[in-house]
């Protein structure tokens, strides 16, 4: 078990693009720690590097205080799980196991034990004799998660390990992921491109886009305090709502109406010297039917009418959709995170609110309905270089 | 109505299977038949012979030539067989694997030569071989036969080399394995069935050449058994040879036979299925 160190880590291709651009990162020994981002946004290269499978171009990388830059991979005492799992399809289960102890030179005895405890684990003892062909994808994902535990290695490097797998299963092993690697307290770095599956498994989670790191920070910090509108955008589900406005007399011109600036909002936008145009962020559960908030709670926020375009009831809450008038919030981070979901390609879909109220709500489809928003927890960003201006984060607000 | 209709489909591909088994076999059992009649039968036209003989088979190897051609023959293919897989095999995984300077280059020249009418090259081998000492050698052979049978080496084996997936090699390194131990212990097993196909593939194209055999060889030093056939001589100057060269043609067969169902069990196909994905 060891810590990972990036430090300053740059990968540069032949063709001069950046893959990787000046990454900065210390996981702590036992860490688990989840890097995620659209396609192309440098998270595997940053993994294939800590693994060995692409050379680092500029910077050093430090596993357990040693440099390993020009260490092979299979000097590096890290195990990979791959997408694909990568099973070696002419060996038995217990084969594809035993291959990395093999490689070590562990005695035969000692496989053999090591392999029966693995797959006790795993709840693989019976399919111990079985070729990967004849294996459901869960089985194939826990034989690649032996292979990578069996030897004790020092850290865990995991490549979208989840992503082949169905929905249910997906949960599932989520969650099998989790628990064995607080069993195994082993150093983890973990791929995905799923927000869902960073927030419920990390320890901390990077964000990155286009070969840079966005933020780091624990899930719930990186939720309440995102360091500009790509990390607010990319994290949460259902997505932050992003709206115009332009700041007036003290308050936020919107196509919702004028909402009001709490004390904190207003401080934060005159130290940041904010530009008068600006782009407010929402959460879906920042918005609540006026009608069942109490009296003192309005007073905080603002309240805005307004006709419900779809109405969905999840029996535990409500999901109001609402039609924006007027333009839409424009920035780089935006189109991008719109370009990864794919909902650029959808009519309609980046001039909708969306909202989520409490079950008791009298809302209904296609009628005019008075919603209250708390300003409390409104986030403001910079349209241009898309920081997060009211961020408490002093070292986030300027990233 | 409907329990018949898989019966029909059937019984269709039956007769559509048997025509080109016939197609195909007729030819082959027509010079098995020709093997065995008599020389005053030879010429009357039945499918099956009236009488058998075995006296074609005995005399040609009585032939001293056609027994030492038998010999330079699977001498010559063997060779050539080993010599160009090996190189093959590793000129195909560069090409399938490696991104280097001059691959395109290296590829369309091997498709070049693979394009190269082969009766363009016999005068200007015949004059180089016999300048430098090659001519009537088993090299002088194999050399051309390594060339011609590269190209097929190449392309099959990258084709199946392609359909190896990388990630197995990134998984074997990661293992511990070192690049030369992931070759072996992953990439070979995987990759045997192409290397076999390949095998059967140059082995029958050395073996079939006649072309380079007869211009480039003169005595029974390095005949192959296609020239030595060509080169039958009836009893008389008036009587054709016609049984001996049949018998020898038939005897020519049983080696690719042989070689096709010894390595017929290692081709497996489908074997690299459950390495990825679901």
């Amino acid at each position: 078990m060891a810590d990972i160190v990036l430090d300053h880590v740059y990968k540069r291709y032949p063709d001069g693009t950046l893959g990787a651009d000046d990454v900065n990162i210390e996981i702590a020994d036992g860490e688990f720690i989840i890097l995620v981002g659209p396609s192309g946004c440098g998270k595997s290269t940053t993994l294939n590097m800590i693994a060995g499978l692409e050379d680092i171009s500029e910077g050093e990388l430090r596993i357990g205080g040693d440099r390993v830059n020009e260490k092979a991979p299979k000097d590096r005492d890290i195990a990979m799980v791959f997408q694909s799992y990568a099973l070696y399809p002419h060996m038995t289960v217990r084969e594809n196991m035993a291959f990395p102890l093999k490689l070590a030179k562990v005695d035969k005895a000692e496989i053999a034990r090591k392999v029966e405890e693995t797959a006790q684990i795993l709840d693989l003892t019976q399919h111990l004799d079985r070729k990967p062909a004849n294996m459901s994808g869960g089985q194939r994902q826990r034989v690649a998660m032996g292979r990578a535990i069996v030897r004790s290695p020092k850290a865990f490097l995991m490549d979208e390990p989840l992503s082949n797998l169905d929905a249910k299963l997906r949960v599932q092993m989520r969650t099998m992921v989790s628990k064995l690697q607080q069993r195994l307290e082993t150093t983890t770095v973990y791929v995905t491109h799923d927000q869902t599956e960073a927030m419920t498994l990390g320890d901390r989670i990077v964000v990155m886009k286009s070969g840079v790191v966005q933020q780091i920070g624990s899930p719930q910090h990186l939720y309440d305090e995102p360091a500009n509108l790509f990390v607010a955008g990319f994290i949460g589900s259902p997505a932050m709502n992003f709206l115009p406005a332009t700041l007036e007399n003290g308050s936020l011109r919107t196509s919702l109406g004028d909402l009001g600036m709490p004390d904190r909002v207003r401080r934060a936008l005159e130290a940041a010297d904010a530009p008068r145009e600006v782009i407010v962020g929402i959460r879906p559960e920042h918005f609540e039917d006026a009608g069942v908030v109490e009296d003192h709670v309005r007073a905080r926020g603002s309240v805005f009418t307004a006709e419900v375009d779809v109405l969905e009831s999840m029996g535990s809450d409500k999901f109001a959709y609402f039609k924006i008038e007027g333009e839409q919030a424009m920035s780089d981070d935006l189109a991008e995170l719109a370009a990864d979901a794919g909902t650029a390609d959808v009519p309609d879909s980046a001039g909708q609110l969306v909202t989520r109220l409490s079950a008791t709500s009298q809302a209904r489809e296609g009628e005019r309905s008075e919603v209250w928003v708390d300003t409390d927890k409104i986030q403001i960003f910079d349209p241009h270089s898309g920081a997060n201006l009211t961020s408490k984060d002093p070292a986030t607000a300027n990233a | 109505m409907t329990a018949t209709a898989p019966a029909n489909k059937k019984i269709g591909w039956g007769l559509i299977n048997l025509l080109v088994i016939l197609y195909a076999l007729i030819p082959v059992l027509w010079i098995v038949s020709l093997s065995f009649k008599t020389a005053d039968t030879i010429t009357d036209g039945n499918f099956i012979p009236r009488s058998w003989t075995w006296s074609n088979y005995a005399q040609i190897f009585q032939i001293d030539l056609f027994t030492s051609a038998l010999r330079n023959s699977i001498g010559i293919a063997l060779i050539s067989t080993v010599i160009a897989v090996v190189i093959g095999t590793m000129a195909a995984y560069a090409i399938a694997r490696l991104d280097f300077p001059g691959k395109k280059a290296l590829v369309g020249v091997s498709l070049l030569i693979a394009m190269f009418p082969q009766i363009s090259l016999v005068s200007p081998l015949f004059d180089i071989e016999r300048a430098i000492g090659l001519f009537d050698t088993w090299p002088g052979l194999i050399l051309p036969y390594i060339t011609f049978a590269l190209p097929l080496a190449i392309y099959t084996l990258s084709a199946f080399f392609r359909e190896i997936p990388w990630e197995l090699e990134k998984a074997a390194k990661m293992d511990g394995a070192t690049p030369l131990q992931a070759f072996r212990s992953v990439i070979v097993p995987l990759a045997a069935p192409g290397v076999f196909t390949t095998a059967i593939l140059v082995f029958i194209f050395c073996w079939n050449d006649f072309l380079f055999a007869v211009s480039l060889t003169s005595t029974s030093r390095s005949q192959t058994a296609t020239v030595a056939i060509s080169q039958f001589t009836g009893a008389s100057q008036f009587a054709e040879p016609t049984g001996s060269i049949a018998a020898a043609a038939v005897l020519l067969t049983i080696p690719i036979i042989i070689f096709v169902l010894f390595f017929q069990r290692r081709i497996v196909a489908g074997l690299t299925s459950g390495a990825v994905k679901g």
